[in-house]
């Protein structure tokens, strides 16, 4: 699903990845891990398309509208509700049967009593939430899950546990996380950086 | 078709992004009026009305400047333009349906300046509206382009002006010669122009704006 060949990527004068060969295969579970600054949330930013290499070459199986990205931000319209903001990108990406998957993923995540209320009053554990909704939206074939579990509480924690134990070995998944014992009975690999 | 869905969701999401937060439009109506209020003030008496249609088009051009600033303030805030890149949408569909928006908003603006002008200098001619109504396509194509390109750029509000203005130079002598020259067609003939040359190359270089 991904191979990456002397990978390496700057920003300006600093080199954040270098040199990275990288095999990961369909229905892998990838933990990457690293300190602060070691590249975890750009090899990420790679793999989605949203950057592109300073160096070597990166090959994704995967098409645009298959990858499921959780980044830092929740990438919502704090101005809109959560319904709207699922909606608009339900419409975007095409899901079947949208209406029936949104309130299903709101359902699940707790978010339904909430749906109607614009993000900017959502919590940061609430925000994460509905981010995770926004990224399983179109039930993707590749996820990358950059540090999914920040901001949730323990109910949330649970969720996304439970979530990522029904994805495993159905889906690839990169998953950059700064503890990786708790997804580590899932991985198929691990990935240090730095 | 899906395409043209695509452009109407995201000009609707725009529309009611503004109708939320109301912190475009009513700068822009703010800023037109207050100028050619002060431009009243400032253009001495017996001035020749050629004069009072350029700084017409002046107050135009800079409160277009004003809401293309905040054209991707939203999409900024939170990282959303990753989310819409990641879409399997055609790219160009953020464009557009951004142009769909900023044209609104700039036409909202224009329905309050334009009779402002009528009180305070001249009469307003069917080729001025004409001509400003060419003229937002034009400001809307370009800038929202270019307000694109400074989104990504720490030195935005500094950048989009400084890229924005040269480009635009061309509508501004278009619609002051539509608004004062006797054969005022050859001019909104060179603004339809300008737009259609200008929305395609915009339309067609925008997903390399936002993908590296």
């Amino acid at each position: 699903m991904i191979a990456a060949r002397g990978l390496g990527r700057s920003f300006g004068s600093k080199r954040v990845l270098r040199d990275l060969d990288l095999d990961v295969a369909e229905r892998d579970l990838l933990l990457v891990t690293g300190p602060n600054g070691s590249g975890k949330s750009t090899l990420l930013a790679l793999c989605a398309g949203l950057l592109a290499p300073t160096r070597g070459e990166l090959e994704v199986k995967a098409e645009r509208g298959r990858i499921g990205y959780l980044a830092h931000e929740p990438l919502v319209y704090r101005e809109l509700t959560a319904l709207e903001n699922l909606d608009l990108y339900g419409r975007l990406y095409r899901v079947a049967e949208r209406r029936e998957r949104i309130g299903m993923l709101l359902e699940r995540y707790g978010l339904w009593e909430a749906r109607r209320e614009r993000v900017a009053t959502f919590s940061r554990g609430m925000q994460q939430r509905l981010a995770l909704c926004r990224t399983l939206l179109h039930d993707p074939d590749l996820l990358l899950l950059d540090e999914p579990y920040a901001g949730l509480d323990e109910e949330g924690v649970a969720l996304l546990d439970a979530e990522l134990r029904s994805l495993a070995g159905t889906r690839t998944l990169l998953l950059a996380t700064h503890d990786p014992e708790r997804v580590a009975s899932l991985a198929t690999g691990t990935l240090a950086l730095g | 078709m899906s395409y043209l869905e695509d452009v109407g969701t995201l000009a609707a999401k725009d529309l009611r992004l503004e109708l939320r937060s109301r912190d475009t439009v009513p700068a822009m109506l703010l800023f037109v009026v207050s100028t050619l209020v002060v431009f009243n003030f400032a253009l001495p008496a017996g001035a020749s009305a050629d004069a009072a249609y350029g700084l017409l088009w002046a107050a135009l051009v800079f409160t277009a400047i004003l809401g293309l600033t905040r054209a991707f303030a939203a999409e900024r805030e939170q990282r959303v333009l990753d989310g819409l890149v990641l879409a399997p949408s055609d790219r160009s569909a953020i464009w557009l349906g951004k142009v769909i928006a900023v044209v609104a908003f700039l036409g909202l603006a224009e329905i309050v300046a334009l009779p402002a002008f009528a009180l305070f200098f001249q009469p307003v001619s069917w080729e001025l509206v004409a001509g400003v109504a060419l003229a937002s396509v034009g400001f809307a194509a370009v800038g929202t382009l270019l307000a694109a390109m400074a989104a990504a750029s720490r030195a935005r509000e500094l950048l989009l002006p400084l890229l924005f203005l040269p480009l635009v130079i061309p509508i501004v002598v278009g619609g002051v010669g539509a608004s004062i020259a006797d054969d005022p067609g050859r001019y909104l003939g060179f603004l339809a122009l300008y737009d259609l040359i200008f929305a395609i190359l915009s339309w067609a270089s925008f997903e390399y704006v936002v993908t590296e």
